[in-house]
C-alpha cells in the first residue's frame, strides 16, 4: 500500500478578495526560527503592489459610504469568524515561531478582542474628534474627520498577527482600504487570516495582503502616487527615512506606529488617536438666516 | 472710448429707470443687472500714510532685541503699489538662525501662560478683514493654554519644543498670528520668517510682543528669502516645522525633514472649485464667485479659482459676472474705495501673466474689467477665461492673482468629478438652495474646507488645511491645537 502525500500549500496573496499567486511567478519558503521548511508563500513584486493599489482604490468608495453602523457590525462579524478559525490560527503562529501553545493562544485571543474593540470605535470616532465651530459670524460651522483613501500599512515583524491587525484596523474602521505588507519574519499567520476574513463580511479590496521583502516593495510603497498615507510599524530607521522621503512626491501622510513587541498586548495599541492619522478633517460652513 | 461706454451704459440704464416706476416690479433674477459701471465716479479717498514713520534699516528680532545680522546683508522691500523702495530688510543668513534658535533653547521652559498675550493690541494699520482676525487668533489660542488637558481627551499632552515657521506674503501678519499663537499656547517657543516681500508688519508684530511683556527669546523672527527658510528648516534645534507657502517649497520641504525626526505641517497651494448649481440664490452665488477669486488681488491659496456652472444657468452667470467686473475698483491700496490692490511682486505679475497668456493659447476667451490700470506699480485687471477644459494649464495650475478659470457641468455627479479633479484639495464652494444637495456634496468633494452658499470665510475656532497636494495639518481650532503638542 503506498502512503499518501500530505498537500503541500503555496499560500497566495489576497488582492480585492481574491487569492493570487504573485504576476511575477516567485515564491519564498517560510521557514521556522529552528530552521524547519514550513510552506511557500507567493513573493510580491513591484507589480502586485501596484494591483492591489488598484484593488484598494476600487474598493474605497463603497467602503467609505458603508455605514459608520454597518462598518462596524462586519469588523465585529470578523471577530466571530476568527474566532470559529482560532485553533488554525493558534497552529499557524506555533509551527512559525515554535512558541508555546499558550503564547499563541494569547496573541490569537488578542487579535479577536482587537477587532470587537476597533469595530466599537465606527461610530464613535467622529464625535470624539470632530467639532461644531462656535463662529463669531452668522454660519453654522462643524468640522468631522473622514477617511483618506488607500493606506499603505508595513505591520511589524512581531507580533506577526496582532501587530498587523492592530494598525490595519484603526485605518480600515474610518472607511480607509489597505494594502498591507506582512511580517517578513513570520507572513503565514497573517496569510492565514486573509483566508478568514475572504469568509467574512469585509469586501473585497478593503484589506489587500502582500507577502515578500521589505527591502524590495518599501521603495515602492513609498514612491507610488496612489497611495495617500502609510502606516509604518515595522521599526527600522532606513525604511522610515525611506518612507517620509517619499512624502515629498505626492505629500502623502506617513504615521510611525512602531512599537516593542510586548506593547502589542497592551492599551498602547489600541490608541484611539491612531484613527487620527489616516483621516482628514473636513470643516462646512453655511449661514444662518432665515 | 470712453464717450462709448457712457452711451451704452444709458441704454443700459433707461428700461430699469421704466421698471421702477412701474406698478410693484419684480425682476425675475435671470435677467436683473448691476448698472455701476460708470454710473458714478468715487473721488479719490487714499488713507492718509503720512502718520506711518518706517525705518530706512530693519535688523533681525533675536532674543528680545534688535540685531544686526551676522551676515550684514540686507535687501529692498519695495510698495508693489508704487515700486518706492520702503526700508531695507536684514538678510538673516545660518549663522542668525543658528543664533536665534539658540536664544530660544536657551528660553524654552521658562514660557509663561499665554494670557499676558490678552493685552497684546495690534497696531491700528488698517480696518480690513486681516487686524481684526489676528487679535481674534491671539485672543482665542491665548484662552487654550491652561485647558489643554482637555483638548485631548485621555492625554495629557505636552509642548514639542522650537517651532520654525515660515510663512507667506499675501496675509503677512494674519499668517504670522496663525502660527504664533497656538504655537505658544501649546508651550513652544518660536522662529518665524516671515517672506522676503512682507516682512515689516511681522517686525511691528515683534515690537508688539515686546511691549506686552513675552518673555525675550519666546517669540524670534527673521527675515530673509528661501536661504534663510531653508537654514531654519535645516537647523538640528528645530524640532518642529510649520510651513505656509507654495507646494513646490512645501514638497521640498517634507523632503529636506524626512530623515529627521522634526514635525511637519505643511498649509499649500489650492485650485479650488465653486460650484454653482442651477438652484442657486443667483445674485448671492455671483458675489461669492467675485469674492471667492478677487479677495486680496486672487493672493489667497483658497481662492475659488475655478468656476464650475450648470449649463443652464451659463448664460446668465456670465453676463451678471461681466457686468459685476466692471464695477471692481482697481487701484490704490490706501484708497478706501479700492477693490483690488496691487500685485504682491514683479515676479508673481509675471507669473499670472505667463498663465493667463497660456490660457488664450489653449484655446479660452479671456474677458477683463475695463479699469484703468496705475502706470506705476505692478497690477493687472480683475479677469476671467471661459472656455477653459479640464487639461488647460489654467484648469490645473494655480495662477495666485485675479483671474477665474470658468467651466460647466451637467450633473451634480459630474460636477464632483470635475472639482475633484486636482491634484490639490484645500476647499470648495457650493451655491443651491437644496439642502440635502449641500450635504451630498459636502460629502463628496476632496477638501478642507467647504464654504456652502457663501464663500472666503475665516474663524479662529474653525480648522482649515487641506487635503492631497494642498498640505497636511489644520490650523485654526482645536484641531490646531494638535500638530504644536505631543499627545503624551
Amino acid at each position: 500500500m503506498t502512503q499518501r502525500l500530505s498537500v503541500k500549500k503555496t499560500y497566495k496573496l489576497y488582492l480585492g478578495g481574491k487569492f493570487v499567486r504573485s504576476e511575477s511567478g516567485r515564491t519564498l519558503p517560510a521557514i521556522s526560527p529552528r530552521g524547519v521548511p514550513l510552506d511557500n508563500y507567493a513573493w510580491a513584486s513591484r507589480k502586485d503592489l501596484r494591483d492591489a493599489v488598484t484593488a484598494a482604490r476600487k474598493a474605497f468608495s463603497g467602503w467609505a459610504g458603508t455605514t459608520a453602523y454597518l462598518k462596524g457590525q462586519i469588523l465585529y462579524r470578523a471577530a466571530e469568524m476568527l474566532e470559529g478559525g482560532a485553533e488554525e490560527l493558534v497552529l499557524e503562529i506555533r509551527r512559525s515561531t515554535q512558541c508555546t501553545p499558550a503564547v499563541a493562544r494569547r496573541e490569537v485571543t488578542a487579535t479577536i478582542d482587537r477587532f470587537v474593540y476597533f469595530a466599537g470605535w465606527t461610530d464613535k470616532y467622529q464625535q470624539v474628534f470632530g467639532s461644531v465651530n462656535p463662529v463669531a459670524t452668522s454660519h453654522f460651522n462643524f468640522s468631522t474627520p473622514e477617511p483618506m483613501g488607500v493606506v499603505g500599512v508595513l505591520a511589524p515583524g512581531k507580533p506577526s498577527l496582532l501587530g498587523l491587525v492592530s494598525v490595519v484596523l484603526p485605518a480600515v474602521l474610518s472607511g480607509n482600504t489597505t494594502v498591507v505588507l506582512a511580517s517578513e519574519r513570520f507572513p503565514l499567520p497573517a496569510l492565514t487570516l486573509a483566508e478568514i476574513l475572504a469568509t467574512s463580511d469585509l469586501p473585497g479590496g478593503v484589506i489587500n495582503l502582500l507577502a515578500g521583502k521589505g527591502e524590495e516593495l518599501v521603495p515602492h510603497f513609498a514612491s507610488h502616487m496612489d497611495i495617500n498615507a502609510i502606516v509604518d510599524a515595522r521599526g527600522d530607521a532606513g525604511a522610515r527615512a525611506r518612507l517620509r522621503a517619499g512624502t515629498a512626491l505626492n505629500l502623502k501622510r506617513y504615521a510611525d506606529r512602531a512599537l516593542a513587541p510586548s506593547f502589542w498586548f497592551g492599551a498602547r495599541a489600541e490608541d484611539p488617536y491612531a484613527i487620527l492619522d489616516t483621516v482628514e478633517t473636513k470643516t462646512a460652513w453655511h449661514p444662518i438666516g432665515s | 472710448m470712453k464717450n462709448n461706454r457712457k452711451s451704452s451704459v444709458a441704454k443700459v440704464i433707461r428700461p430699469a429707470v421704466r421698471q421702477a416706476t412701474a406698478a410693484l416690479p419684480v425682476v425675475p433674477a435671470k435677467s436683473r443687472r448691476l448698472v455701476f459701471g460708470g454710473k458714478w465716479d468715487y473721488a479719490p479717498a487714499p488713507e492718509s500714510s503720512s502718520h506711518i514713520a518706517i525705518l530706512p534699516r530693519h535688523d533681525l528680532f533675536i532674543d528680545g532685541r534688535f540685531v544686526a545680522p551676522r551676515s550684514g546683508k540686507y535687501f529692498a522691500s519695495v510698495n508693489p503699489a508704487t515700486e518706492q523702495k520702503l526700508t531695507e530688510i536684514a538678510q538673516a543668513g545660518a549663522a542668525d538662525v543658528d543664533r536665534a534658535v539658540r536664544a530660544v533653547q536657551e528660553k524654552s521652559r521658562e514660557l509663561a501662560i499665554l494670557e499676558s498675550m490678552d493685552g497684546g493690541k495690534p497696531i491700528k494699520e488698517s480696518r480690513d478683514f486681516d487686524l481684526p482676525m489676528v487679535a481674534a487668533h491671539f485672543f482665542y489660542y491665548a484662552g487654550w493654554a491652561d485647558k489643554l488637558n482637555y483638548a485631548l481627551p485621555n492625554r495629557r499632552p505636552q509642548s514639542l519644543g522650537v517651532a520654525g515657521q515660515i510663512i507667506p506674503w499675501n496675509f503677512p501678519l494674519l499668517m504670522a498670528a496663525w502660527k504664533i499663537a497656538p504655537a505658544l499656547a501649546c508651550g513652544n517657543t518660536v522662529v518665524l520668517k516671515p517672506a522676503e516681500t512682507t516682512s515689516l508688519t511681522a517686525l511691528r508684530l515683534a515690537q508688539i510682543l515686546q511691549e506686552a511683556e513675552l518673555p525675550p527669546g519666546v517669540v524670534n523672527i527673521v527675515t530673509g528669502a528661501g536661504e534663510t527658510g531653508a537654514a531654519l528648516v535645516n537647523h538640528p534645534g528645530v524640532d518642529k516645522i510649520a510651513f505656509t507657502g507654495s507646494t513646490e517649497v512645501g514638497k521640498q520641504i517634507a523632503a529636506a525633514t524626512a530623515g529627521t525626526r522634526k514635525r511637519l505641517t505643511l498649509e499649500l497651494g489650492g485650485k479650488a472649485a465653486n460650484i454653482v448649481f442651477e438652484d442657486a440664490p443667483i445674485d448671492q452665488a455671483i458675489e461669492g464667485v467675485i469674492n471667492g477669486i478677487y479677495f486680496n488681488q486672487g493672493h489667497v491659496c483658497c481662492a475659488g479659482s475655478r468656476l464650475l456652472v450648470q449649463e443652464s444657468i451659463y448664460g446668465t452667470v456670465i453676463r451678471k459676472l461681466r457686468d459685476r467686473l466692471q464695477t471692481l475698483r482697481v487701484g490704490d491700496p490706501l484708497d478706501k474705495n479700492t477693490d483690488i490692490g496691487a500685485i504682491n511682486s514683479r515676479n508673481q505679475l509675471d507669473k499670472i501673466r505667463e498663465l493667463v497668456h497660456c490660457g488664450v493659447e489653449e484655446g479660452a476667451t479671456l474677458e477683463q474689467s475695463a479699469c484703468r490700470l496705475p502706470a506705476k506699480g505692478y497690477w493687472y485687471p480683475p479677469s476671467f477665461l471661459t472656455g477653459v477644459t479640464l487639461s488647460h494649464r489654467v484648469a490645473q495650475e494655480e495662477i495666485f492673482g485675479p483671474v477665474l478659470s470658468v467651466m460647466t457641468f451637467r450633473t451634480p455627479q459630474e460636477a464632483v468629478e470635475r472639482a475633484n479633479n486636482t491634484p490639490y484639495g484645500l476647499s470648495a464652494g457650493v451655491w443651491t438652495d437644496k439642502g440635502s444637495k449641500i450635504f451630498h456634496m459636502v460629502n463628496q468633494l476632496k477638501a478642507g474646507v467647504v464654504w456652502a452658499n457663501t464663500y472666503n470665510k475665516f474663524d479662529p475656532t474653525s480648522p482649515f488645511g487641506g487635503y492631497k497636494e494642498s498640505g497636511f495639518g489644520r490650523e485654526g481650532g482645536l484641531h490646531g491645537l494638535l500638530p504644536y503638542l505631543q499627545p503624551d
